[in-house]
């Protein structure tokens, strides 16, 4: 015989349904919530971790006018320039460590992508922070008119992208970040300076009278051993004209502190969502079992103790909270893979799935909440099964 | 095997009068022994499912003891006096007590399930209780399908399913026709032929007929009867 429990489940299949399904809502919702959650402070780390570098330096108008913050936070195109002398004013500076520049550009469109993409050339001599990220997606040394591509891109390997009238062969995919650099084509210096010079040759360039080997766009700076980044970036501010120097932490606090915005309302959410959750399973529960106060009765008298008999509603109760709860998990997994482009282009800040190890362990927490819930729920009803007056109840219907 | 009650009384918090209490039962002595049939008479509301339920482990007196071959059932922690009820007593409530997610046949096996013991042999009894009851082809069926005299008797095969030492019977055949009233009177009178002691609560004095004893229970006192 299966057991009483499964047995009181199947045979109120509406009430079971109702109930798993209130359960499936709630846990859902937590399941979802956190995933956010933790997406976006993946995403925050994985941002820092592609900036790469300390300091960054850019034309004093890109940093007043918020060009370069568009370009890197929001994922908008953008370019502008300053003399490559400065590169070797800020080198020579005692504060200053590494150092290398790169190069911005925006395509006009081209046969990978609905928008205009940026594109980025870094110096491979110097460059610390571009080559690394290639190295570990699995592509290797750019040869002439090789670009890289951002994960989000509609270009693979193998695949020639046009900008400017120059025919570009796509040597790497980049792995995905959760940032804005998913969407950015990199290339190195050599190649960016023909799309540049294409770009003003077509007078498609909002610039005029340029040399592309004269102009670099943004400096990434790691301070020198002895000196703080704040110290190195002062130190450029102070002493070298019409550029301004930033640091990647304060720029990436912006994004941190909306970001802390979001979760924050993400979490109170939950906790609300739970909360009234737990008040409707208790009034559920409660209900569920009022109405069979007589069947409870009988088994008390068939010579169930009351330990059993408020064993006997716990277990429903964990049981439809479980069952429930991985429905929910499953159907958030369901929703998170697909829809995770959505929920990153909705908040428009940096987001990227943890790892399975993550998600498996956001899911073995949302069951056992649920289960912990259930148990909450269930215990005003299991305490007044247990207690229950089988002669009161019996007597009803004298 | 002997279950006495020893000079119990019940009190009900009730407000009557000056007194904020009254006895629903009391200073009620009997004896229900093996082999015996005692029916109790009395008018609804004298206190009969009240010296029932004393008797059967399910309420507990406020002065007075019940005891089985001499021990204090009340004594006895819920756990153990829970499976003494289970192992040694059979009731059949008053009213329809049929848990409805069970099958019939289920319903009939509960006193064994509950404690995880129903096997084959227990399976063949209840399928020859149901068969002696006359409910035998409703064993796969749902209560909700089934008449007042089948669902009683579905009761009285579920109270006897143990072979109890005591079997309690509140109101059996309050609404039954003429037809299902002898034939539960006449296996409750067969069981306690086989050895059991039964013990009928009943406001119908039909039932005196096929008693060993009978008393008459009267705001809350008990009289012999004849
Ligand atoms: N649990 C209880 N709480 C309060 N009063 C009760 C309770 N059980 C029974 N009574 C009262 O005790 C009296 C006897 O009830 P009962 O034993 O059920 O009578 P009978 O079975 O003879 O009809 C009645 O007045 C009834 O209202
Ligand atoms: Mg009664």
């Amino acid at each position: 015989m299966k057991s009483l429990t499964l047995k009181n489940l199947l045979g109120r299949p509406v009430r079971t349904a109702a109930l798993t399904a209130l359960a499936a809502l709630l846990s859902f919702a937590v399941f979802i919530g956190t995933m956010i959650v933790l997406s976006l402070g993946n995403g925050l780390d994985s941002l820092e971790a592609r900036l790469g570098a300390e300091v960054m330096t850019v034309p004093y108008e890109a940093a007043t006018k918020k060009k370069f913050e568009d370009v890197i936070l929001q994922g908008m195109t953008g370019y502008f320039y300053m003399d490559k002398s400065k590169l070797d004013e800020i080198a020579a500076l005692d504060s200053v460590g590494d150092i290398s520049a790169q190069l911005y550009l925006a395509s006009t469109g081209s046969n990978c992508c609905s928008m205009p993409v940026q594109i980025i050339g870094f110096d491979p001599e110097t460059d610390f922070t571009v080559t690394p990220w290639i190295k570990k997606s699995g592509g290797g040394q750019l040869k002439e008119l090789d670009i890289v591509v951002g994960s989000d891109l509609n270009a693979f390997v193998g695949d020639k992208l046009s900008f400017y009238g120059v025919e570009c062969n796509v040597a790497a995919k980049l792995d995905k970040t959760g940032t804005t650099y998913d969407t950015t084509v990199f290339t190195n210096i050599d190649t960016i300076d023909r799309l540049i010079q294409s770009s003003l040759d077509k007078g498609m360039n909002d610039f005029k009278n340029l040399k592309p080997e004269n102009i670099v766009s943004c400096l990434l700076i790691n301070s020198a051993d002895g000196y703080s980044p704040e110290e190195t970036m002062n130190d450029i501010n102070l002493h070298v004209k019409k550029v301004k120097a930033l640091r990647s932490k304060n720029m990436i606090s912006g994004i941190s502190s909306s970001l802390d915005g979001v979760s924050g309302m993400i979490r109170t959410l939950i906790i609300a969502v739970w909360a009234l959750g737990v008040v409707i399973l208790l009034l559920a529960f409660t209900m569920s079992v009022n109405e069979r106060r007589k069947e409870f009765a009988v088994l008390r008298v068939m010579g169930s103790s009351r330990s059993k008999l408020a064993g006997m509603v716990f277990k429903e109760a964990l049981s439809v909270c479980i069952a429930g709860s991985a429905v929910g998990c499953v159907i958030g997994l369901i929703v998170l893979i697909p829809f995770g482009g959505a929920i990153e282009q909705k908040l428009s800040l940096p987001y990227l799935l943890p790892g399975p190890a993550a998600v498996l362990m956001c899911v073995g927490g949302t069951l056992i909440l649920a289960a912990a819930s259930g148990a909450a729920a269930a215990v005003l009803s299991a305490w007044r099964m247990s207690r229950i007056d089988t002669g009161l109840v019996l007597r009803g219907d004298n | 095997m002997k279950l006495s009650a020893e000079n119990v009384t019940k009190e009900f918090i009730r407000k009557t009068g000056k007194s904020n209490h009254f006895s629903a039962v009391n200073d009620v002595s009997l004896t229900l022994e093996s082999g015996r049939l005692t029916v109790l008479n009395g008018r609804s509301g004298s206190g009969k499912t009240t010296l029932l339920n004393m008797l059967s482990g399910l309420l507990s007196p406020t002065k007075g003891r019940i005891t089985l071959d001499g021990e204090d059932i009340y004594a006895l922690d819920d756990k153990r006096l829970s499976r003494l009820r289970n192992q040694r007593f059979g009731v059949i409530p008053q009213g329809q007590t049929a848990i409805h997610s069970l099958t019939v046949l289920e319903n009939i096996l509960l006193p064994f399930s509950l404690y995880r013991e129903s096997g084959e042999a227990e399976q063949k009894y209840a399928l020859e209780l149901a068969e002696r009851l006359g409910i035998a082809q409703l064993c796969e069926v749902r209560p909700a399908e089934l008449s007042g005299g089948e669902l009683r008797r579905m009761a009285i095969a579920r109270a006897v399913i143990r072979r109890p030492s005591v079997i309690f019977a509140d109101e059996p055949t309050g609404d039954l026709d003429d037809e299902n009233t002898a034939l539960v009177f006449g296996f409750l009178r067969e069981l306690s032929a086989q050895g059991s002691a039964v013990f009928i609560v009943t406001h119908e004095n039909n039932a005196a007929g096929y008693a060993d004893e009978v008393y008459r229970m009267n705001g809350g006192k008990l009289e012999i009867s004849e």
